[in-house]
C-alpha cells in the first residue's frame, strides 16, 4: 500500500523533542541504530512527520534523503498521524480467502476514509494489514486494540457504531 | 538468582521444579494451564485466566492450584483453551471457554474432582481419556519435537524449561564436544532448514567456522512474513528459550561472541517474552560471559523488523540489521563469508533452531530417524515440521508432523477435512514463493524434494486450504499482489516483471484475457525466476505457474468462456433471481443502492444487467435464498 502524506498539522512538543534528543543519545555509538532509533520516535510522536525526520538526520548526521529511504521502505513507519481510531483489517490468506476484503470495503465505504488514510478531522484511520497470524479467527478486524473475529460484512456498522460516540 | 556453573547446579533448578510440571502423585496438587499466545487472547483468554486467578486466590488454593499462562496449544479454534492436569496423571482439555463457565468448571472439577464433560474436547468417561487434547484425531497423527514444551511450560520460567532438560545441551556442547564435533552432529542429523529453501543446516555451519575471523555473527530470522503462517510465532510465544539456547550452541560452533534475533514488531507477545527470557538467561549466566565457567561469551540482541517481507530473505535481514533499507545483496560473497556488518554470519530460522538443543541431547541418530531418507528422488529430510493449517479446514491450528506424512493424512485425519460439505481443491504452501496442490497430488510424502517436484515448495510452513469456491485465478492475483507490493524494488526483473505479470492477470479477471496471455505469464515468469537478484523474485511466479498446471481449465473458463467457474471474480459474474423461489418480498429492490431491481409487490423480480454493481447487497437481504451468482 502506499504511503499517504499527512493532512494533518504538526502538534509536537517540547517535552516529545526532549524524550527524542535522549534516544539519539542512548544510541550513539551503536552499529545500525538507525531502526531502533526511528522505531522509538514513532513510539513518542506516533508517526514520523519531516519535522521529526530533521531532528534525526541532524542530531545524527544523517543525510535526510538516506533517512527518508529507511522511512519509505517499512511499512511499519508511518507518515501519517493516526487517528483517534484505527481500524485494520487483516488481508492475510486465511482472512482474504473467507472475505476479508469485503469487510475492508464495507469499512471504507461507512466511514468515507480510504485504507490508509487518516480521515481529516484525525478521527479514524483505516488499514489493511498483513497477516496477524490470528487465522483460525478469519476474517479478522482490529479496532483500538480489540481483536474482532469472523466478522461479517452486515456486522461491520454494528461494531462500527460502538465508536461513533 | 545464583550463576549456573555446574551440571549439578543445572541438576538441582531442575530437581526443584519438575515436580511443579509432572505432579507427584501424592501432592494432591494440581496445574491449570491456559493457552495464551496471541491467538488465545485474540479469542478471550485473559478474562478465563483472570477468572482462574480470581477463584484460586479467593478460595486460598494457591497453594495446591498452580496457574499458568503459556504459549500456543495448537487448536486454534478451539480457543480459549485450559488444560487441567492432576497428580494422578489425568490431563483434561476444557475448550471455547469464557469466564462463566470456567468458574463451573474451577467449582466442579478444579474443587470438586468431577470433570465438566460439556466443556471437554471429548467425552469424559471412566476408562478413556477421551477428554484430552492427547487423544485427539488432531493430536494422533503428530509428532512434537519443535514444539514440545509449547503449551505444556510457563514461557516466562527459567527454571520450568530447565525441568524439561533446557540449557543442558549447550553444557554438553561446552564441555564434552568440540565446535567440529557439534557441527559432525548438525551434518548426520540430516537438519535443513526450515524457513524454507532446506540448505543443511550444518554445511551452513560449517562454511562459517571454516571463515577466518576473529569477529562473527549468530543470526535468527524471526521475521516470519508469510501471510497465514505463525510456527515461529508460537515456538517464541511458548518456548523462547529452545531458540537462545539453539543460537548459543551455534555461537560455539562457528566461534562467534555475539548475536542477533530479527524478529517482527508486529509479534509483541513474542518480543515481550523474549526480552524476559534473554534477561533470565543472563541473570543465570547461561548467556553473556563465560558461561559454566568455561571462558565461552555470548552476548544476544533483539532488533525488531519493521513491516517488510522482504527482509525474510537472509542477505537483506541482515541490511536491515545494519539500520539500512532491507534491500538483499548479490551473493556470493555467501553471508558465511561476508555477512553482517562484513563478517562471517550464520542466519538460520527459529523452527530450525528449536530442533537443535535436542539433537545435541539425543543425537543425530536419533532425528535423522524419522523423516524420509535419502534417495534416488533427493537427499531427504529428516525430523518434522511445523504447518500453520488455515483456511477451509475443519481444525485450523498449529500442527507437527514428521516428515514424510502425506498431505491427505494432514488435511484429511489431523485437520478433519473441509467442513460445510464442500470439495477440496487445493492446497496452498509455502506461501508467495510456494504453489497449489491440487486434489490429484494430494498423496504427495511431505519433504523438501517432493513438494519441490510437483511444482510447490515447502517454504516457511503455511498451509491454507481451498475448495470449491476459492477462484485459482483469483488465488495467484492475491498472492502476485504481494509480491509486487514487497519487491524491495532494486533489481528488474522483479520489480517491473511481477508488475506485468500482474496485469495481465487483472486483464485476465476482468474479463478481457486472451490465450496468448498465457504464454506471455509463462515466458515472463522465466525470466523473472532466472534474472531476479534474490529469492523473492525467483520465487515469485510460483503461485502463477502452479495455477497454471493444475487449474489451466479455470484460466481457458475466464478467457474463453468469460466465467469464473467458483463464481469469484466480480467482472465475470452476472446476479440472477430465480423466479421459482422469489416470492416478490421486495427487500432485496429496497435494498439496492443503484436501483437496478424491479418488479411488482408479490411477482418475481429481475435484475437489470446494466445498471447491477455486483455489490450483494440483494444475496445478502434476500430470505428466501433466490438470488445467486452465475
Amino acid at each position: 500500500m502506499k504511503k499517504q502524506p499527512t493532512t494533518v498539522p504538526f502538534r509536537g512538543t517540547a517535552e516529545q523533542e526532549q524524550q527524542l534528543l535522549s534516544v539519539i543519545e542512548k544510541y550513539r555509538g551503536i552499529k545500525g541504530a538507525m531502526m531502533p532509533i526511528l522505531q522509538e520516535a514513532q513510539g513518542i510522536y506516533g508517526y514520523l512527520p519531516i519535522e521529526v525526520l530533521k531532528i534525526i538526520a541532524e542530531k545524527t548526521d544523517t543525510p535526510m534523503e538516506v533517512i527518508y529511504g529507511i522511512v519509505s521502505f517499512y511499512s511499519q513507519f508511518k507518515l501519517n498521524y493516526d487517528g483517534d481510531i484505527t481500524i485494520s483489517i487483516c488481508m492475510g490468506t486465511a482472512c482474504y480467502v473467507k472475505g476479508s476484503a469485503d469487510v475492508l470495503n464495507e469499512v471504507a465505504s461507512e466511514l468515507g476514509v480510504e485504507p490508509g488514510a487518516t480521515s481529516s478531522d484525525g478521527r479514524y484511520s483505516l488499514d489493511a494489514t498483513r497477516c496477524i497470524g490470528a487465522c483460525g479467527l478469519a476474517p479478522v478486524m482490529i479496532i483500538n486494540g480489540t481483536v474482532y473475529g469472523r466478522v461479517k460484512k452486515e456486522e461491520v456498522a454494528g461494531i462500527l457504531a460502538k465508536y461513533k460516540e | 538468582m545464583a550463576v549456573i556453573t555446574s551440571l549439578d547446579a543445572l541438576e538441582a533448578v531442575k530437581a526443584k521444579h519438575i515436580g511443579d510440571i509432572e505432579l507427584p502423585a501424592d501432592s494432591g496438587r494440581t496445574r491449570v494451564v491456559v493457552g495464551r499466545a496471541t491467538c488465545g487472547d485474540a479469542a478471550g483468554a485473559g478474562p478465563v485466566y483472570d477468572q482462574l486467578k480470581k477463584d484460586i486466590d479467593a478460595k486460598g488454593l494457591s497453594e495446591s492450584v498452580e496457574l499458568i499462562a503459556t504459549g500456543c496449544v495448537g487448536i486454534c479454534q478451539y480457543e480459549p483453551v485450559f488444560e487441567v492436569y492432576g497428580c494422578d496423571g489425568s490431563r483434561t482439555t476444557y475448550v471455547n471457554m469464557d469466564a462463566e463457565k470456567t468458574a463451573e468448571v474451577f467449582e466442579k472439577h478444579i474443587v470438586g474432582g468431577n470433570a465438566v464433560s460439556e466443556y471437554t474436547i471429548g467425552p469424559v468417561s471412566e476408562n478413556s481419556d477421551a477428554a484430552s487434547l492427547e487423544n485427539t484425531e488432531f493430536y494422533k497423527f503428530q509428532k512434537r519435537i519443535v514444539l514440545h514444551n509449547c503449551g505444556v511450560i510457563d514461557p516466562e520460567k527459567i527454571e520450568e524449561y530447565i525441568a524439561r532438560d533446557g540449557y543442558k545441551a549447550i553444557f554438553k556442547a561446552l564441555t564434552e564436544m568440540k565446535p567440529e564435533d557439534v557441527i559432525k552432529v548438525m551434518l548426520d542429523s540430516g537438519l535443513r532448514g526450515r524457513g524454507g529453501a532446506g540448505f543443511p543446516t550444518g554445511r551452513k555451519w560449517q562454511f562459517a567456522y571454516a571463515s577466518k575471523g576473529d569477529k562473527k555473527y549468530v543470526c535468527c530470522n524471526a521475521d516470519e512474513g508469510d501471510p497465514g503462517a505463525f510456527m515461529d510465532r508460537a515456538v517464541l510465544e511458548g518456548d523462547p528459550h529452545a531458540v537462545i539456547e539453539a543460537m548459543t550452541i551455534a555461537a560455539y560452533a562457528i566461534g562467534s561472541d555475539e548475536g542477533y534475533i530479527y524478529v517482527r514488531a508486529e509479534y509483541p507477545v513474542a518480543i515481550k517474552r523474549l526480552q524476559i527470557a534473554i534477561k533470565q538467561a543472563k541473570d543465570y549466566g547461561l548467556l553473556g560471559d563465560n558461561i559454566f565457567g568455561t571462558g565461552f561469551n555470548f552476548d544476544l540482541k533483539l532488533r525488531l523488523g519493521a513491516g517488510a517481507f522482504v527482509c525474510g530473505e537472509e542477505t537483506a535481514l541482515m541490511t536491515s540489521i545494519e539500520g539500512k533499507r532491507g534491500e538483499p545483496r548479490p551473493r556470493p560473497p555467501f553471508p558465511a563469508v561476508k555477512g553482517l556488518f562484513g563478517v562471517p554470519t550464520i542466519l538460520n530460522n527459529v523452527e530450525t533452531y528449536a530442533n537443535v538443543a535436542q539433537i545435541i541431547l539425543k543425537g543425530a541418530e536419533w532425528f535423522a530417524s524419522m523423516g524420509t531418507k535419502p534417495s534416488a528422488k533427493g537427499k531427504g529430510s529428516s525430523g518434522t515440521k511445523v504447518f500453520a493449517l488455515g483456511g477451509k479446514i475443519a481444525h485450523t491450528g498449529l500442527v507437527e508432523i514428521p516428515m514424510g506424512t502425506t498431505l491427505a493424512t494432514v488435511l484429511n485425519e489431523v485437520g478433519g477435512g473441509v467442513p460445510g460439505g464442500k470439495k477440496f481443491k487445493a492446497a496452498q504452501i509455502g506461501g508467495p514463493s510456494g504453489g497449489c496442490i491440487p486434489a490429484s497430488q494430494i498423496d504427495v510424502e511431505i519433504d523438501y524434494d517432493n513438494l519441490t517436484s510437483i511444482g510447490a515448495m515447502m517454504g516457511s510452513g503455511g498451509l491454507i486450504v481451498m475448495d470449491e469456491d476459492n477462484c485459482m485465478v483469483d488465488i495467484a492475483r492475491y498472492f502476485l499482489d504481494f509480491t509486487v507490493d514487497e519487491s524491495c524494488g532494486q533489481c528488474p526483473p522483479c520489480r517491473i516483471g511481477t508488475q506485468r505479470m500482474l496485469e495481465l492477470l487483472d486483464k485476465i479477471i476482468a474479463g478481457n484475457g486472451e490465450m496468448e496471455d498465457l504464454d506471455k505469464l509463462d515466458k515472463l515468469a522465466g525470466y523473472i525466476q532466472t534474472a531476479s537478484l534474490c529469492g523473492l523474485g525467483q520465487t515469485a511466479p510460483n503461485p502463477v505457474l502452479s495455477t497454471i498446471r493444475y487449474f489451466r481449465d479455470e484460466y481457458v473458463a475466464h478467457i474463453v468462456d468469460k466465467r469464473c467457474p467458483a463464481h469469484v471474480c466480480k467482472d465475470l459474474l452476472e446476479f440472477v433471481i430465480d423466479p421459482e423461489k422469489c416470492i416478490g418480498c421486495t427487500l432485496c429492490k429496497r435494498n439496492c443502492p443503484v436501483n437496478a431491481i424491479s418488479g411488482e409487490t408479490r411477482k418475481p423480480h429481475v435484475i437489470d444487467r446494466e445498471k447491477c454493481i455486483k455489490c450483494g447487497a440483494c444475496i445478502t437481504a434476500c430470505r428466501f435464498g433466490a438470488i445467486s451468482k452465475q
